[in-house]
């Protein structure tokens, strides 16, 4: 199990230093808002329309 | 020793019947349901022919009218589940399953199974109408319809040590199973979003209701199953997942904490004072940092409680192991992923974008609210929100999520789609699945324990099946093997 594996290990003899993670070499900030704005639009093109009315209309009874 | 947690899930869909003007759901329901049983009867002859699939057969001929039939729709499926009308709702309930992985495929195939049955149901709905279903727990105005685990529990475990324990239990856990909703209900105080669609509707401790009145922990004593050994712990207060690694934290972690309090390993009392509104205050706070009050002194947030319950499973794995509960394979991944959703909850929530339901919906509502400029009482969110349970695979939120590629799986999709037709291997599932797959028309009725088969001469004859692991695969396969007809089955089991 690797909880047990981890757990078993000597702590490390040298001072570890920290660094900052690694950045992603995928995508940078612009792409990534470009990408939102385009699941967005997508999401916009199947909400169902006049919002107010379609929510007032959900009523469930009965229950558990 | 601990007993195997044998799990399973049954889920109330919220329905609509769109374009009418006075919708019944107990009628939708039906027809949702017959839809489905009717389409699969006949898929058998068309299986093949898929031109023209949505002309075929759509006039029902012969067939009683659905007003009669709602009183008949109580169906047991191939895959050895549950799909019935409950209340006002369909009601799926998943075979019996062995772990908390095999339990998220089980589910998921179930948001399959009525996804078909909406589509199927087209030929019965008037010309202008539609049935919708949504996999949720609420109808934001007060109406709650639930999502109920089933944890096979040893009988010799007295009830009061099991609400001791569970009641922090169920309270804490929302970290990771709530679904989030916008607003609150039920008289509980103002908030923009919270994290449980459910926490607004516990009112007692402990109790048998599960209508009004709803208790954290319930009683109901219905154990499907051998009552002299077993009991069927039923769980109400939970929610109805989507993301899959919500469902298998939900189902493995309170496996592995069940199996703790049947092993007695579980010393500290780690009670709070006022769990019903310590439900409340946990769910409405979606930076995970409100705090309850131990009873035994002194405050502490969800997320530490939860670390507490983790520590003293850590240490029940190493010493006594995962049996019970998924074995080394799935019960050490609900470890892994438990102690890694505690650590990005203590650290920021949102971290769980796309493994948690709560904070991916959330993420997606703060992206509308940057973009549109939104204000929390904007209807928009709530239609959002709602959406995101839309079980039409092309109107789903969380399916547009998911296809692009937001969302984390836990099963392949081959694997739900076998599931939708085949039962669990590793629990009487099987046997219940593989006997209706086989001679669909001897099967008299089937129940959880039992199974009444016409076997061609008077009297009927009843299979009791009081064991849950008795009737796996790898019992009675050989068995199916053999035989040709449910008689010779009967005679085989008796000899």
């Amino acid at each position: 199990m690797p909880e047990r594996e981890r757990k078993q290990k000597p702590a490390p003899e040298k001072r570890v230093e920290e660094t900052a993670e690694v950045a992603a070499p995928a995508k940078q900030g612009e792409e990534l808002k470009e990408e939102l704005d385009d699941l967005l639009d997508e999401i916009d093109s199947v909400l169902e329309s006049n919002a107010e009315e379609f929510v007032k209309s959900y009523v469930q009874k009965g229950g558990q | 020793m601990a007993i195997p947690k044998v799990c399973g899930i049954e889920t109330e869909y919220g329905v609509t019947l769109r374009g009418a003007a006075d919708p019944n759901p107990v009628l939708a329901s039906s027809m949702l349901i017959n839809g489905y049983v009717e389409h699969h009867k006949v898929g058998w002859d068309f299986e093949d022919e898929s031109p023209g699939r949505d002309a075929r057969g759509f006039a029902r001929e012969g067939a009683m009218p659905p007003e009669i039939e709602t009183h008949l729709v109580n169906t047991v499926l191939t895959n050895g589940a549950r799909y019935y009308v409950d209340h006002a709702h369909p009601e799926y309930s998943t075979p019996e399953c062995s772990d908390a992985l095999e339990l998220v495929c089980a589910d998921k195939a179930g948001e399959r199974i009525l996804a078909r049955s909406m589509y199927a149901s087209r030929r019965l709905t008037e010309s202008g109408q539609e049935i919708v279903v949504y996999k949720n727990n609420s109808d934001g105005k007060g109406n709650s319809y639930g999502t109920h685990e089933n944890y096979l529990v040893d009988r010799a475990v007295p009830f009061s040590l099991l609400v001791r324990n569970l009641l922090p239990w169920f309270v804490s856990r929302q970290v990771f199973t709530g679904a989030g909703k916008v607003g609150s209900e039920n008289g509980a105080a103002a908030v923009d979003y919270q994290i449980s669609q459910r926490a607004d509707f516990f009112e007692e401790e402990v109790g048998l209701e599960t209508t009004l009145k709803r208790p954290i922990v319930n009683t109901r004593d219905e154990p499907h199953a051998d009552p002299q050994a077993y009991r069927r712990l039923h769980v109400i207060a939970g929610d109805a997942n989507l993301c899959e690694v919500a469902t298998f934290l939900k189902v493995g972690t309170t496996a592995i904490v069940l199996a703790m309090i049947e092993d007695g390993f579980i010393e500290k009392d780690l009670s709070i004072i006022g769990p019903v509104n310590a439900m409340r205050t946990v769910s409405h706070d979606p930076s995970c940092r409100a705090t309850v009050e131990l009873l035994d002194g002194g405050r502490i947030t969800a997320v530490e409680l939860q670390w507490e319950f983790l520590r003293l499973a850590q240490k029940y794995a190493d010493e006594t192991g995962l049996d019970a509960c998924g074995g080394d394979e799935v019960g050490g991944m609900v470890m892994t992923r438990w102690e890694s959703a505690l650590a990005d909850l203590e650290r920021d929530p949102m971290l769980l974008d796309g493994q948690l339901d709560w904070v991916t919906k959330l993420a997606l509502l703060q992206a509308y609210i940057g973009r549109d400029e939104l204000d929390w009482s904007d209807p928009k969110l709530s239609l959002l929100d709602l959406q995101y349970h839309d079980v039409r695979p092309d109107r789903s939120l969380y399916e547009k999520l998911v296809r692009a590629g937001k969302v984390e799986r836990l099963v392949d999709e081959a694997d739900v789609l076998n599931a939708i037709t085949v039962a669990p291997a590793t629990t009487r599932a099987w046997f219940r699945g593989g006997c209706l797959a086989r001679w669909p028309d001897a099967v008299v009725a089937a129940n959880w324990d039992s199974l009444i088969l016409d076997v061609g001469s008077d009297p009927l004859r009843r299979i009791p099946m009081m064991e849950p692991l008795r009737g796996t695969k790898a019992h009675v396969q050989p068995l199916f093997d053999s035989v040709g007809t449910p008689a010779e089955l009967v005679e085989r089991l008796q000899g």
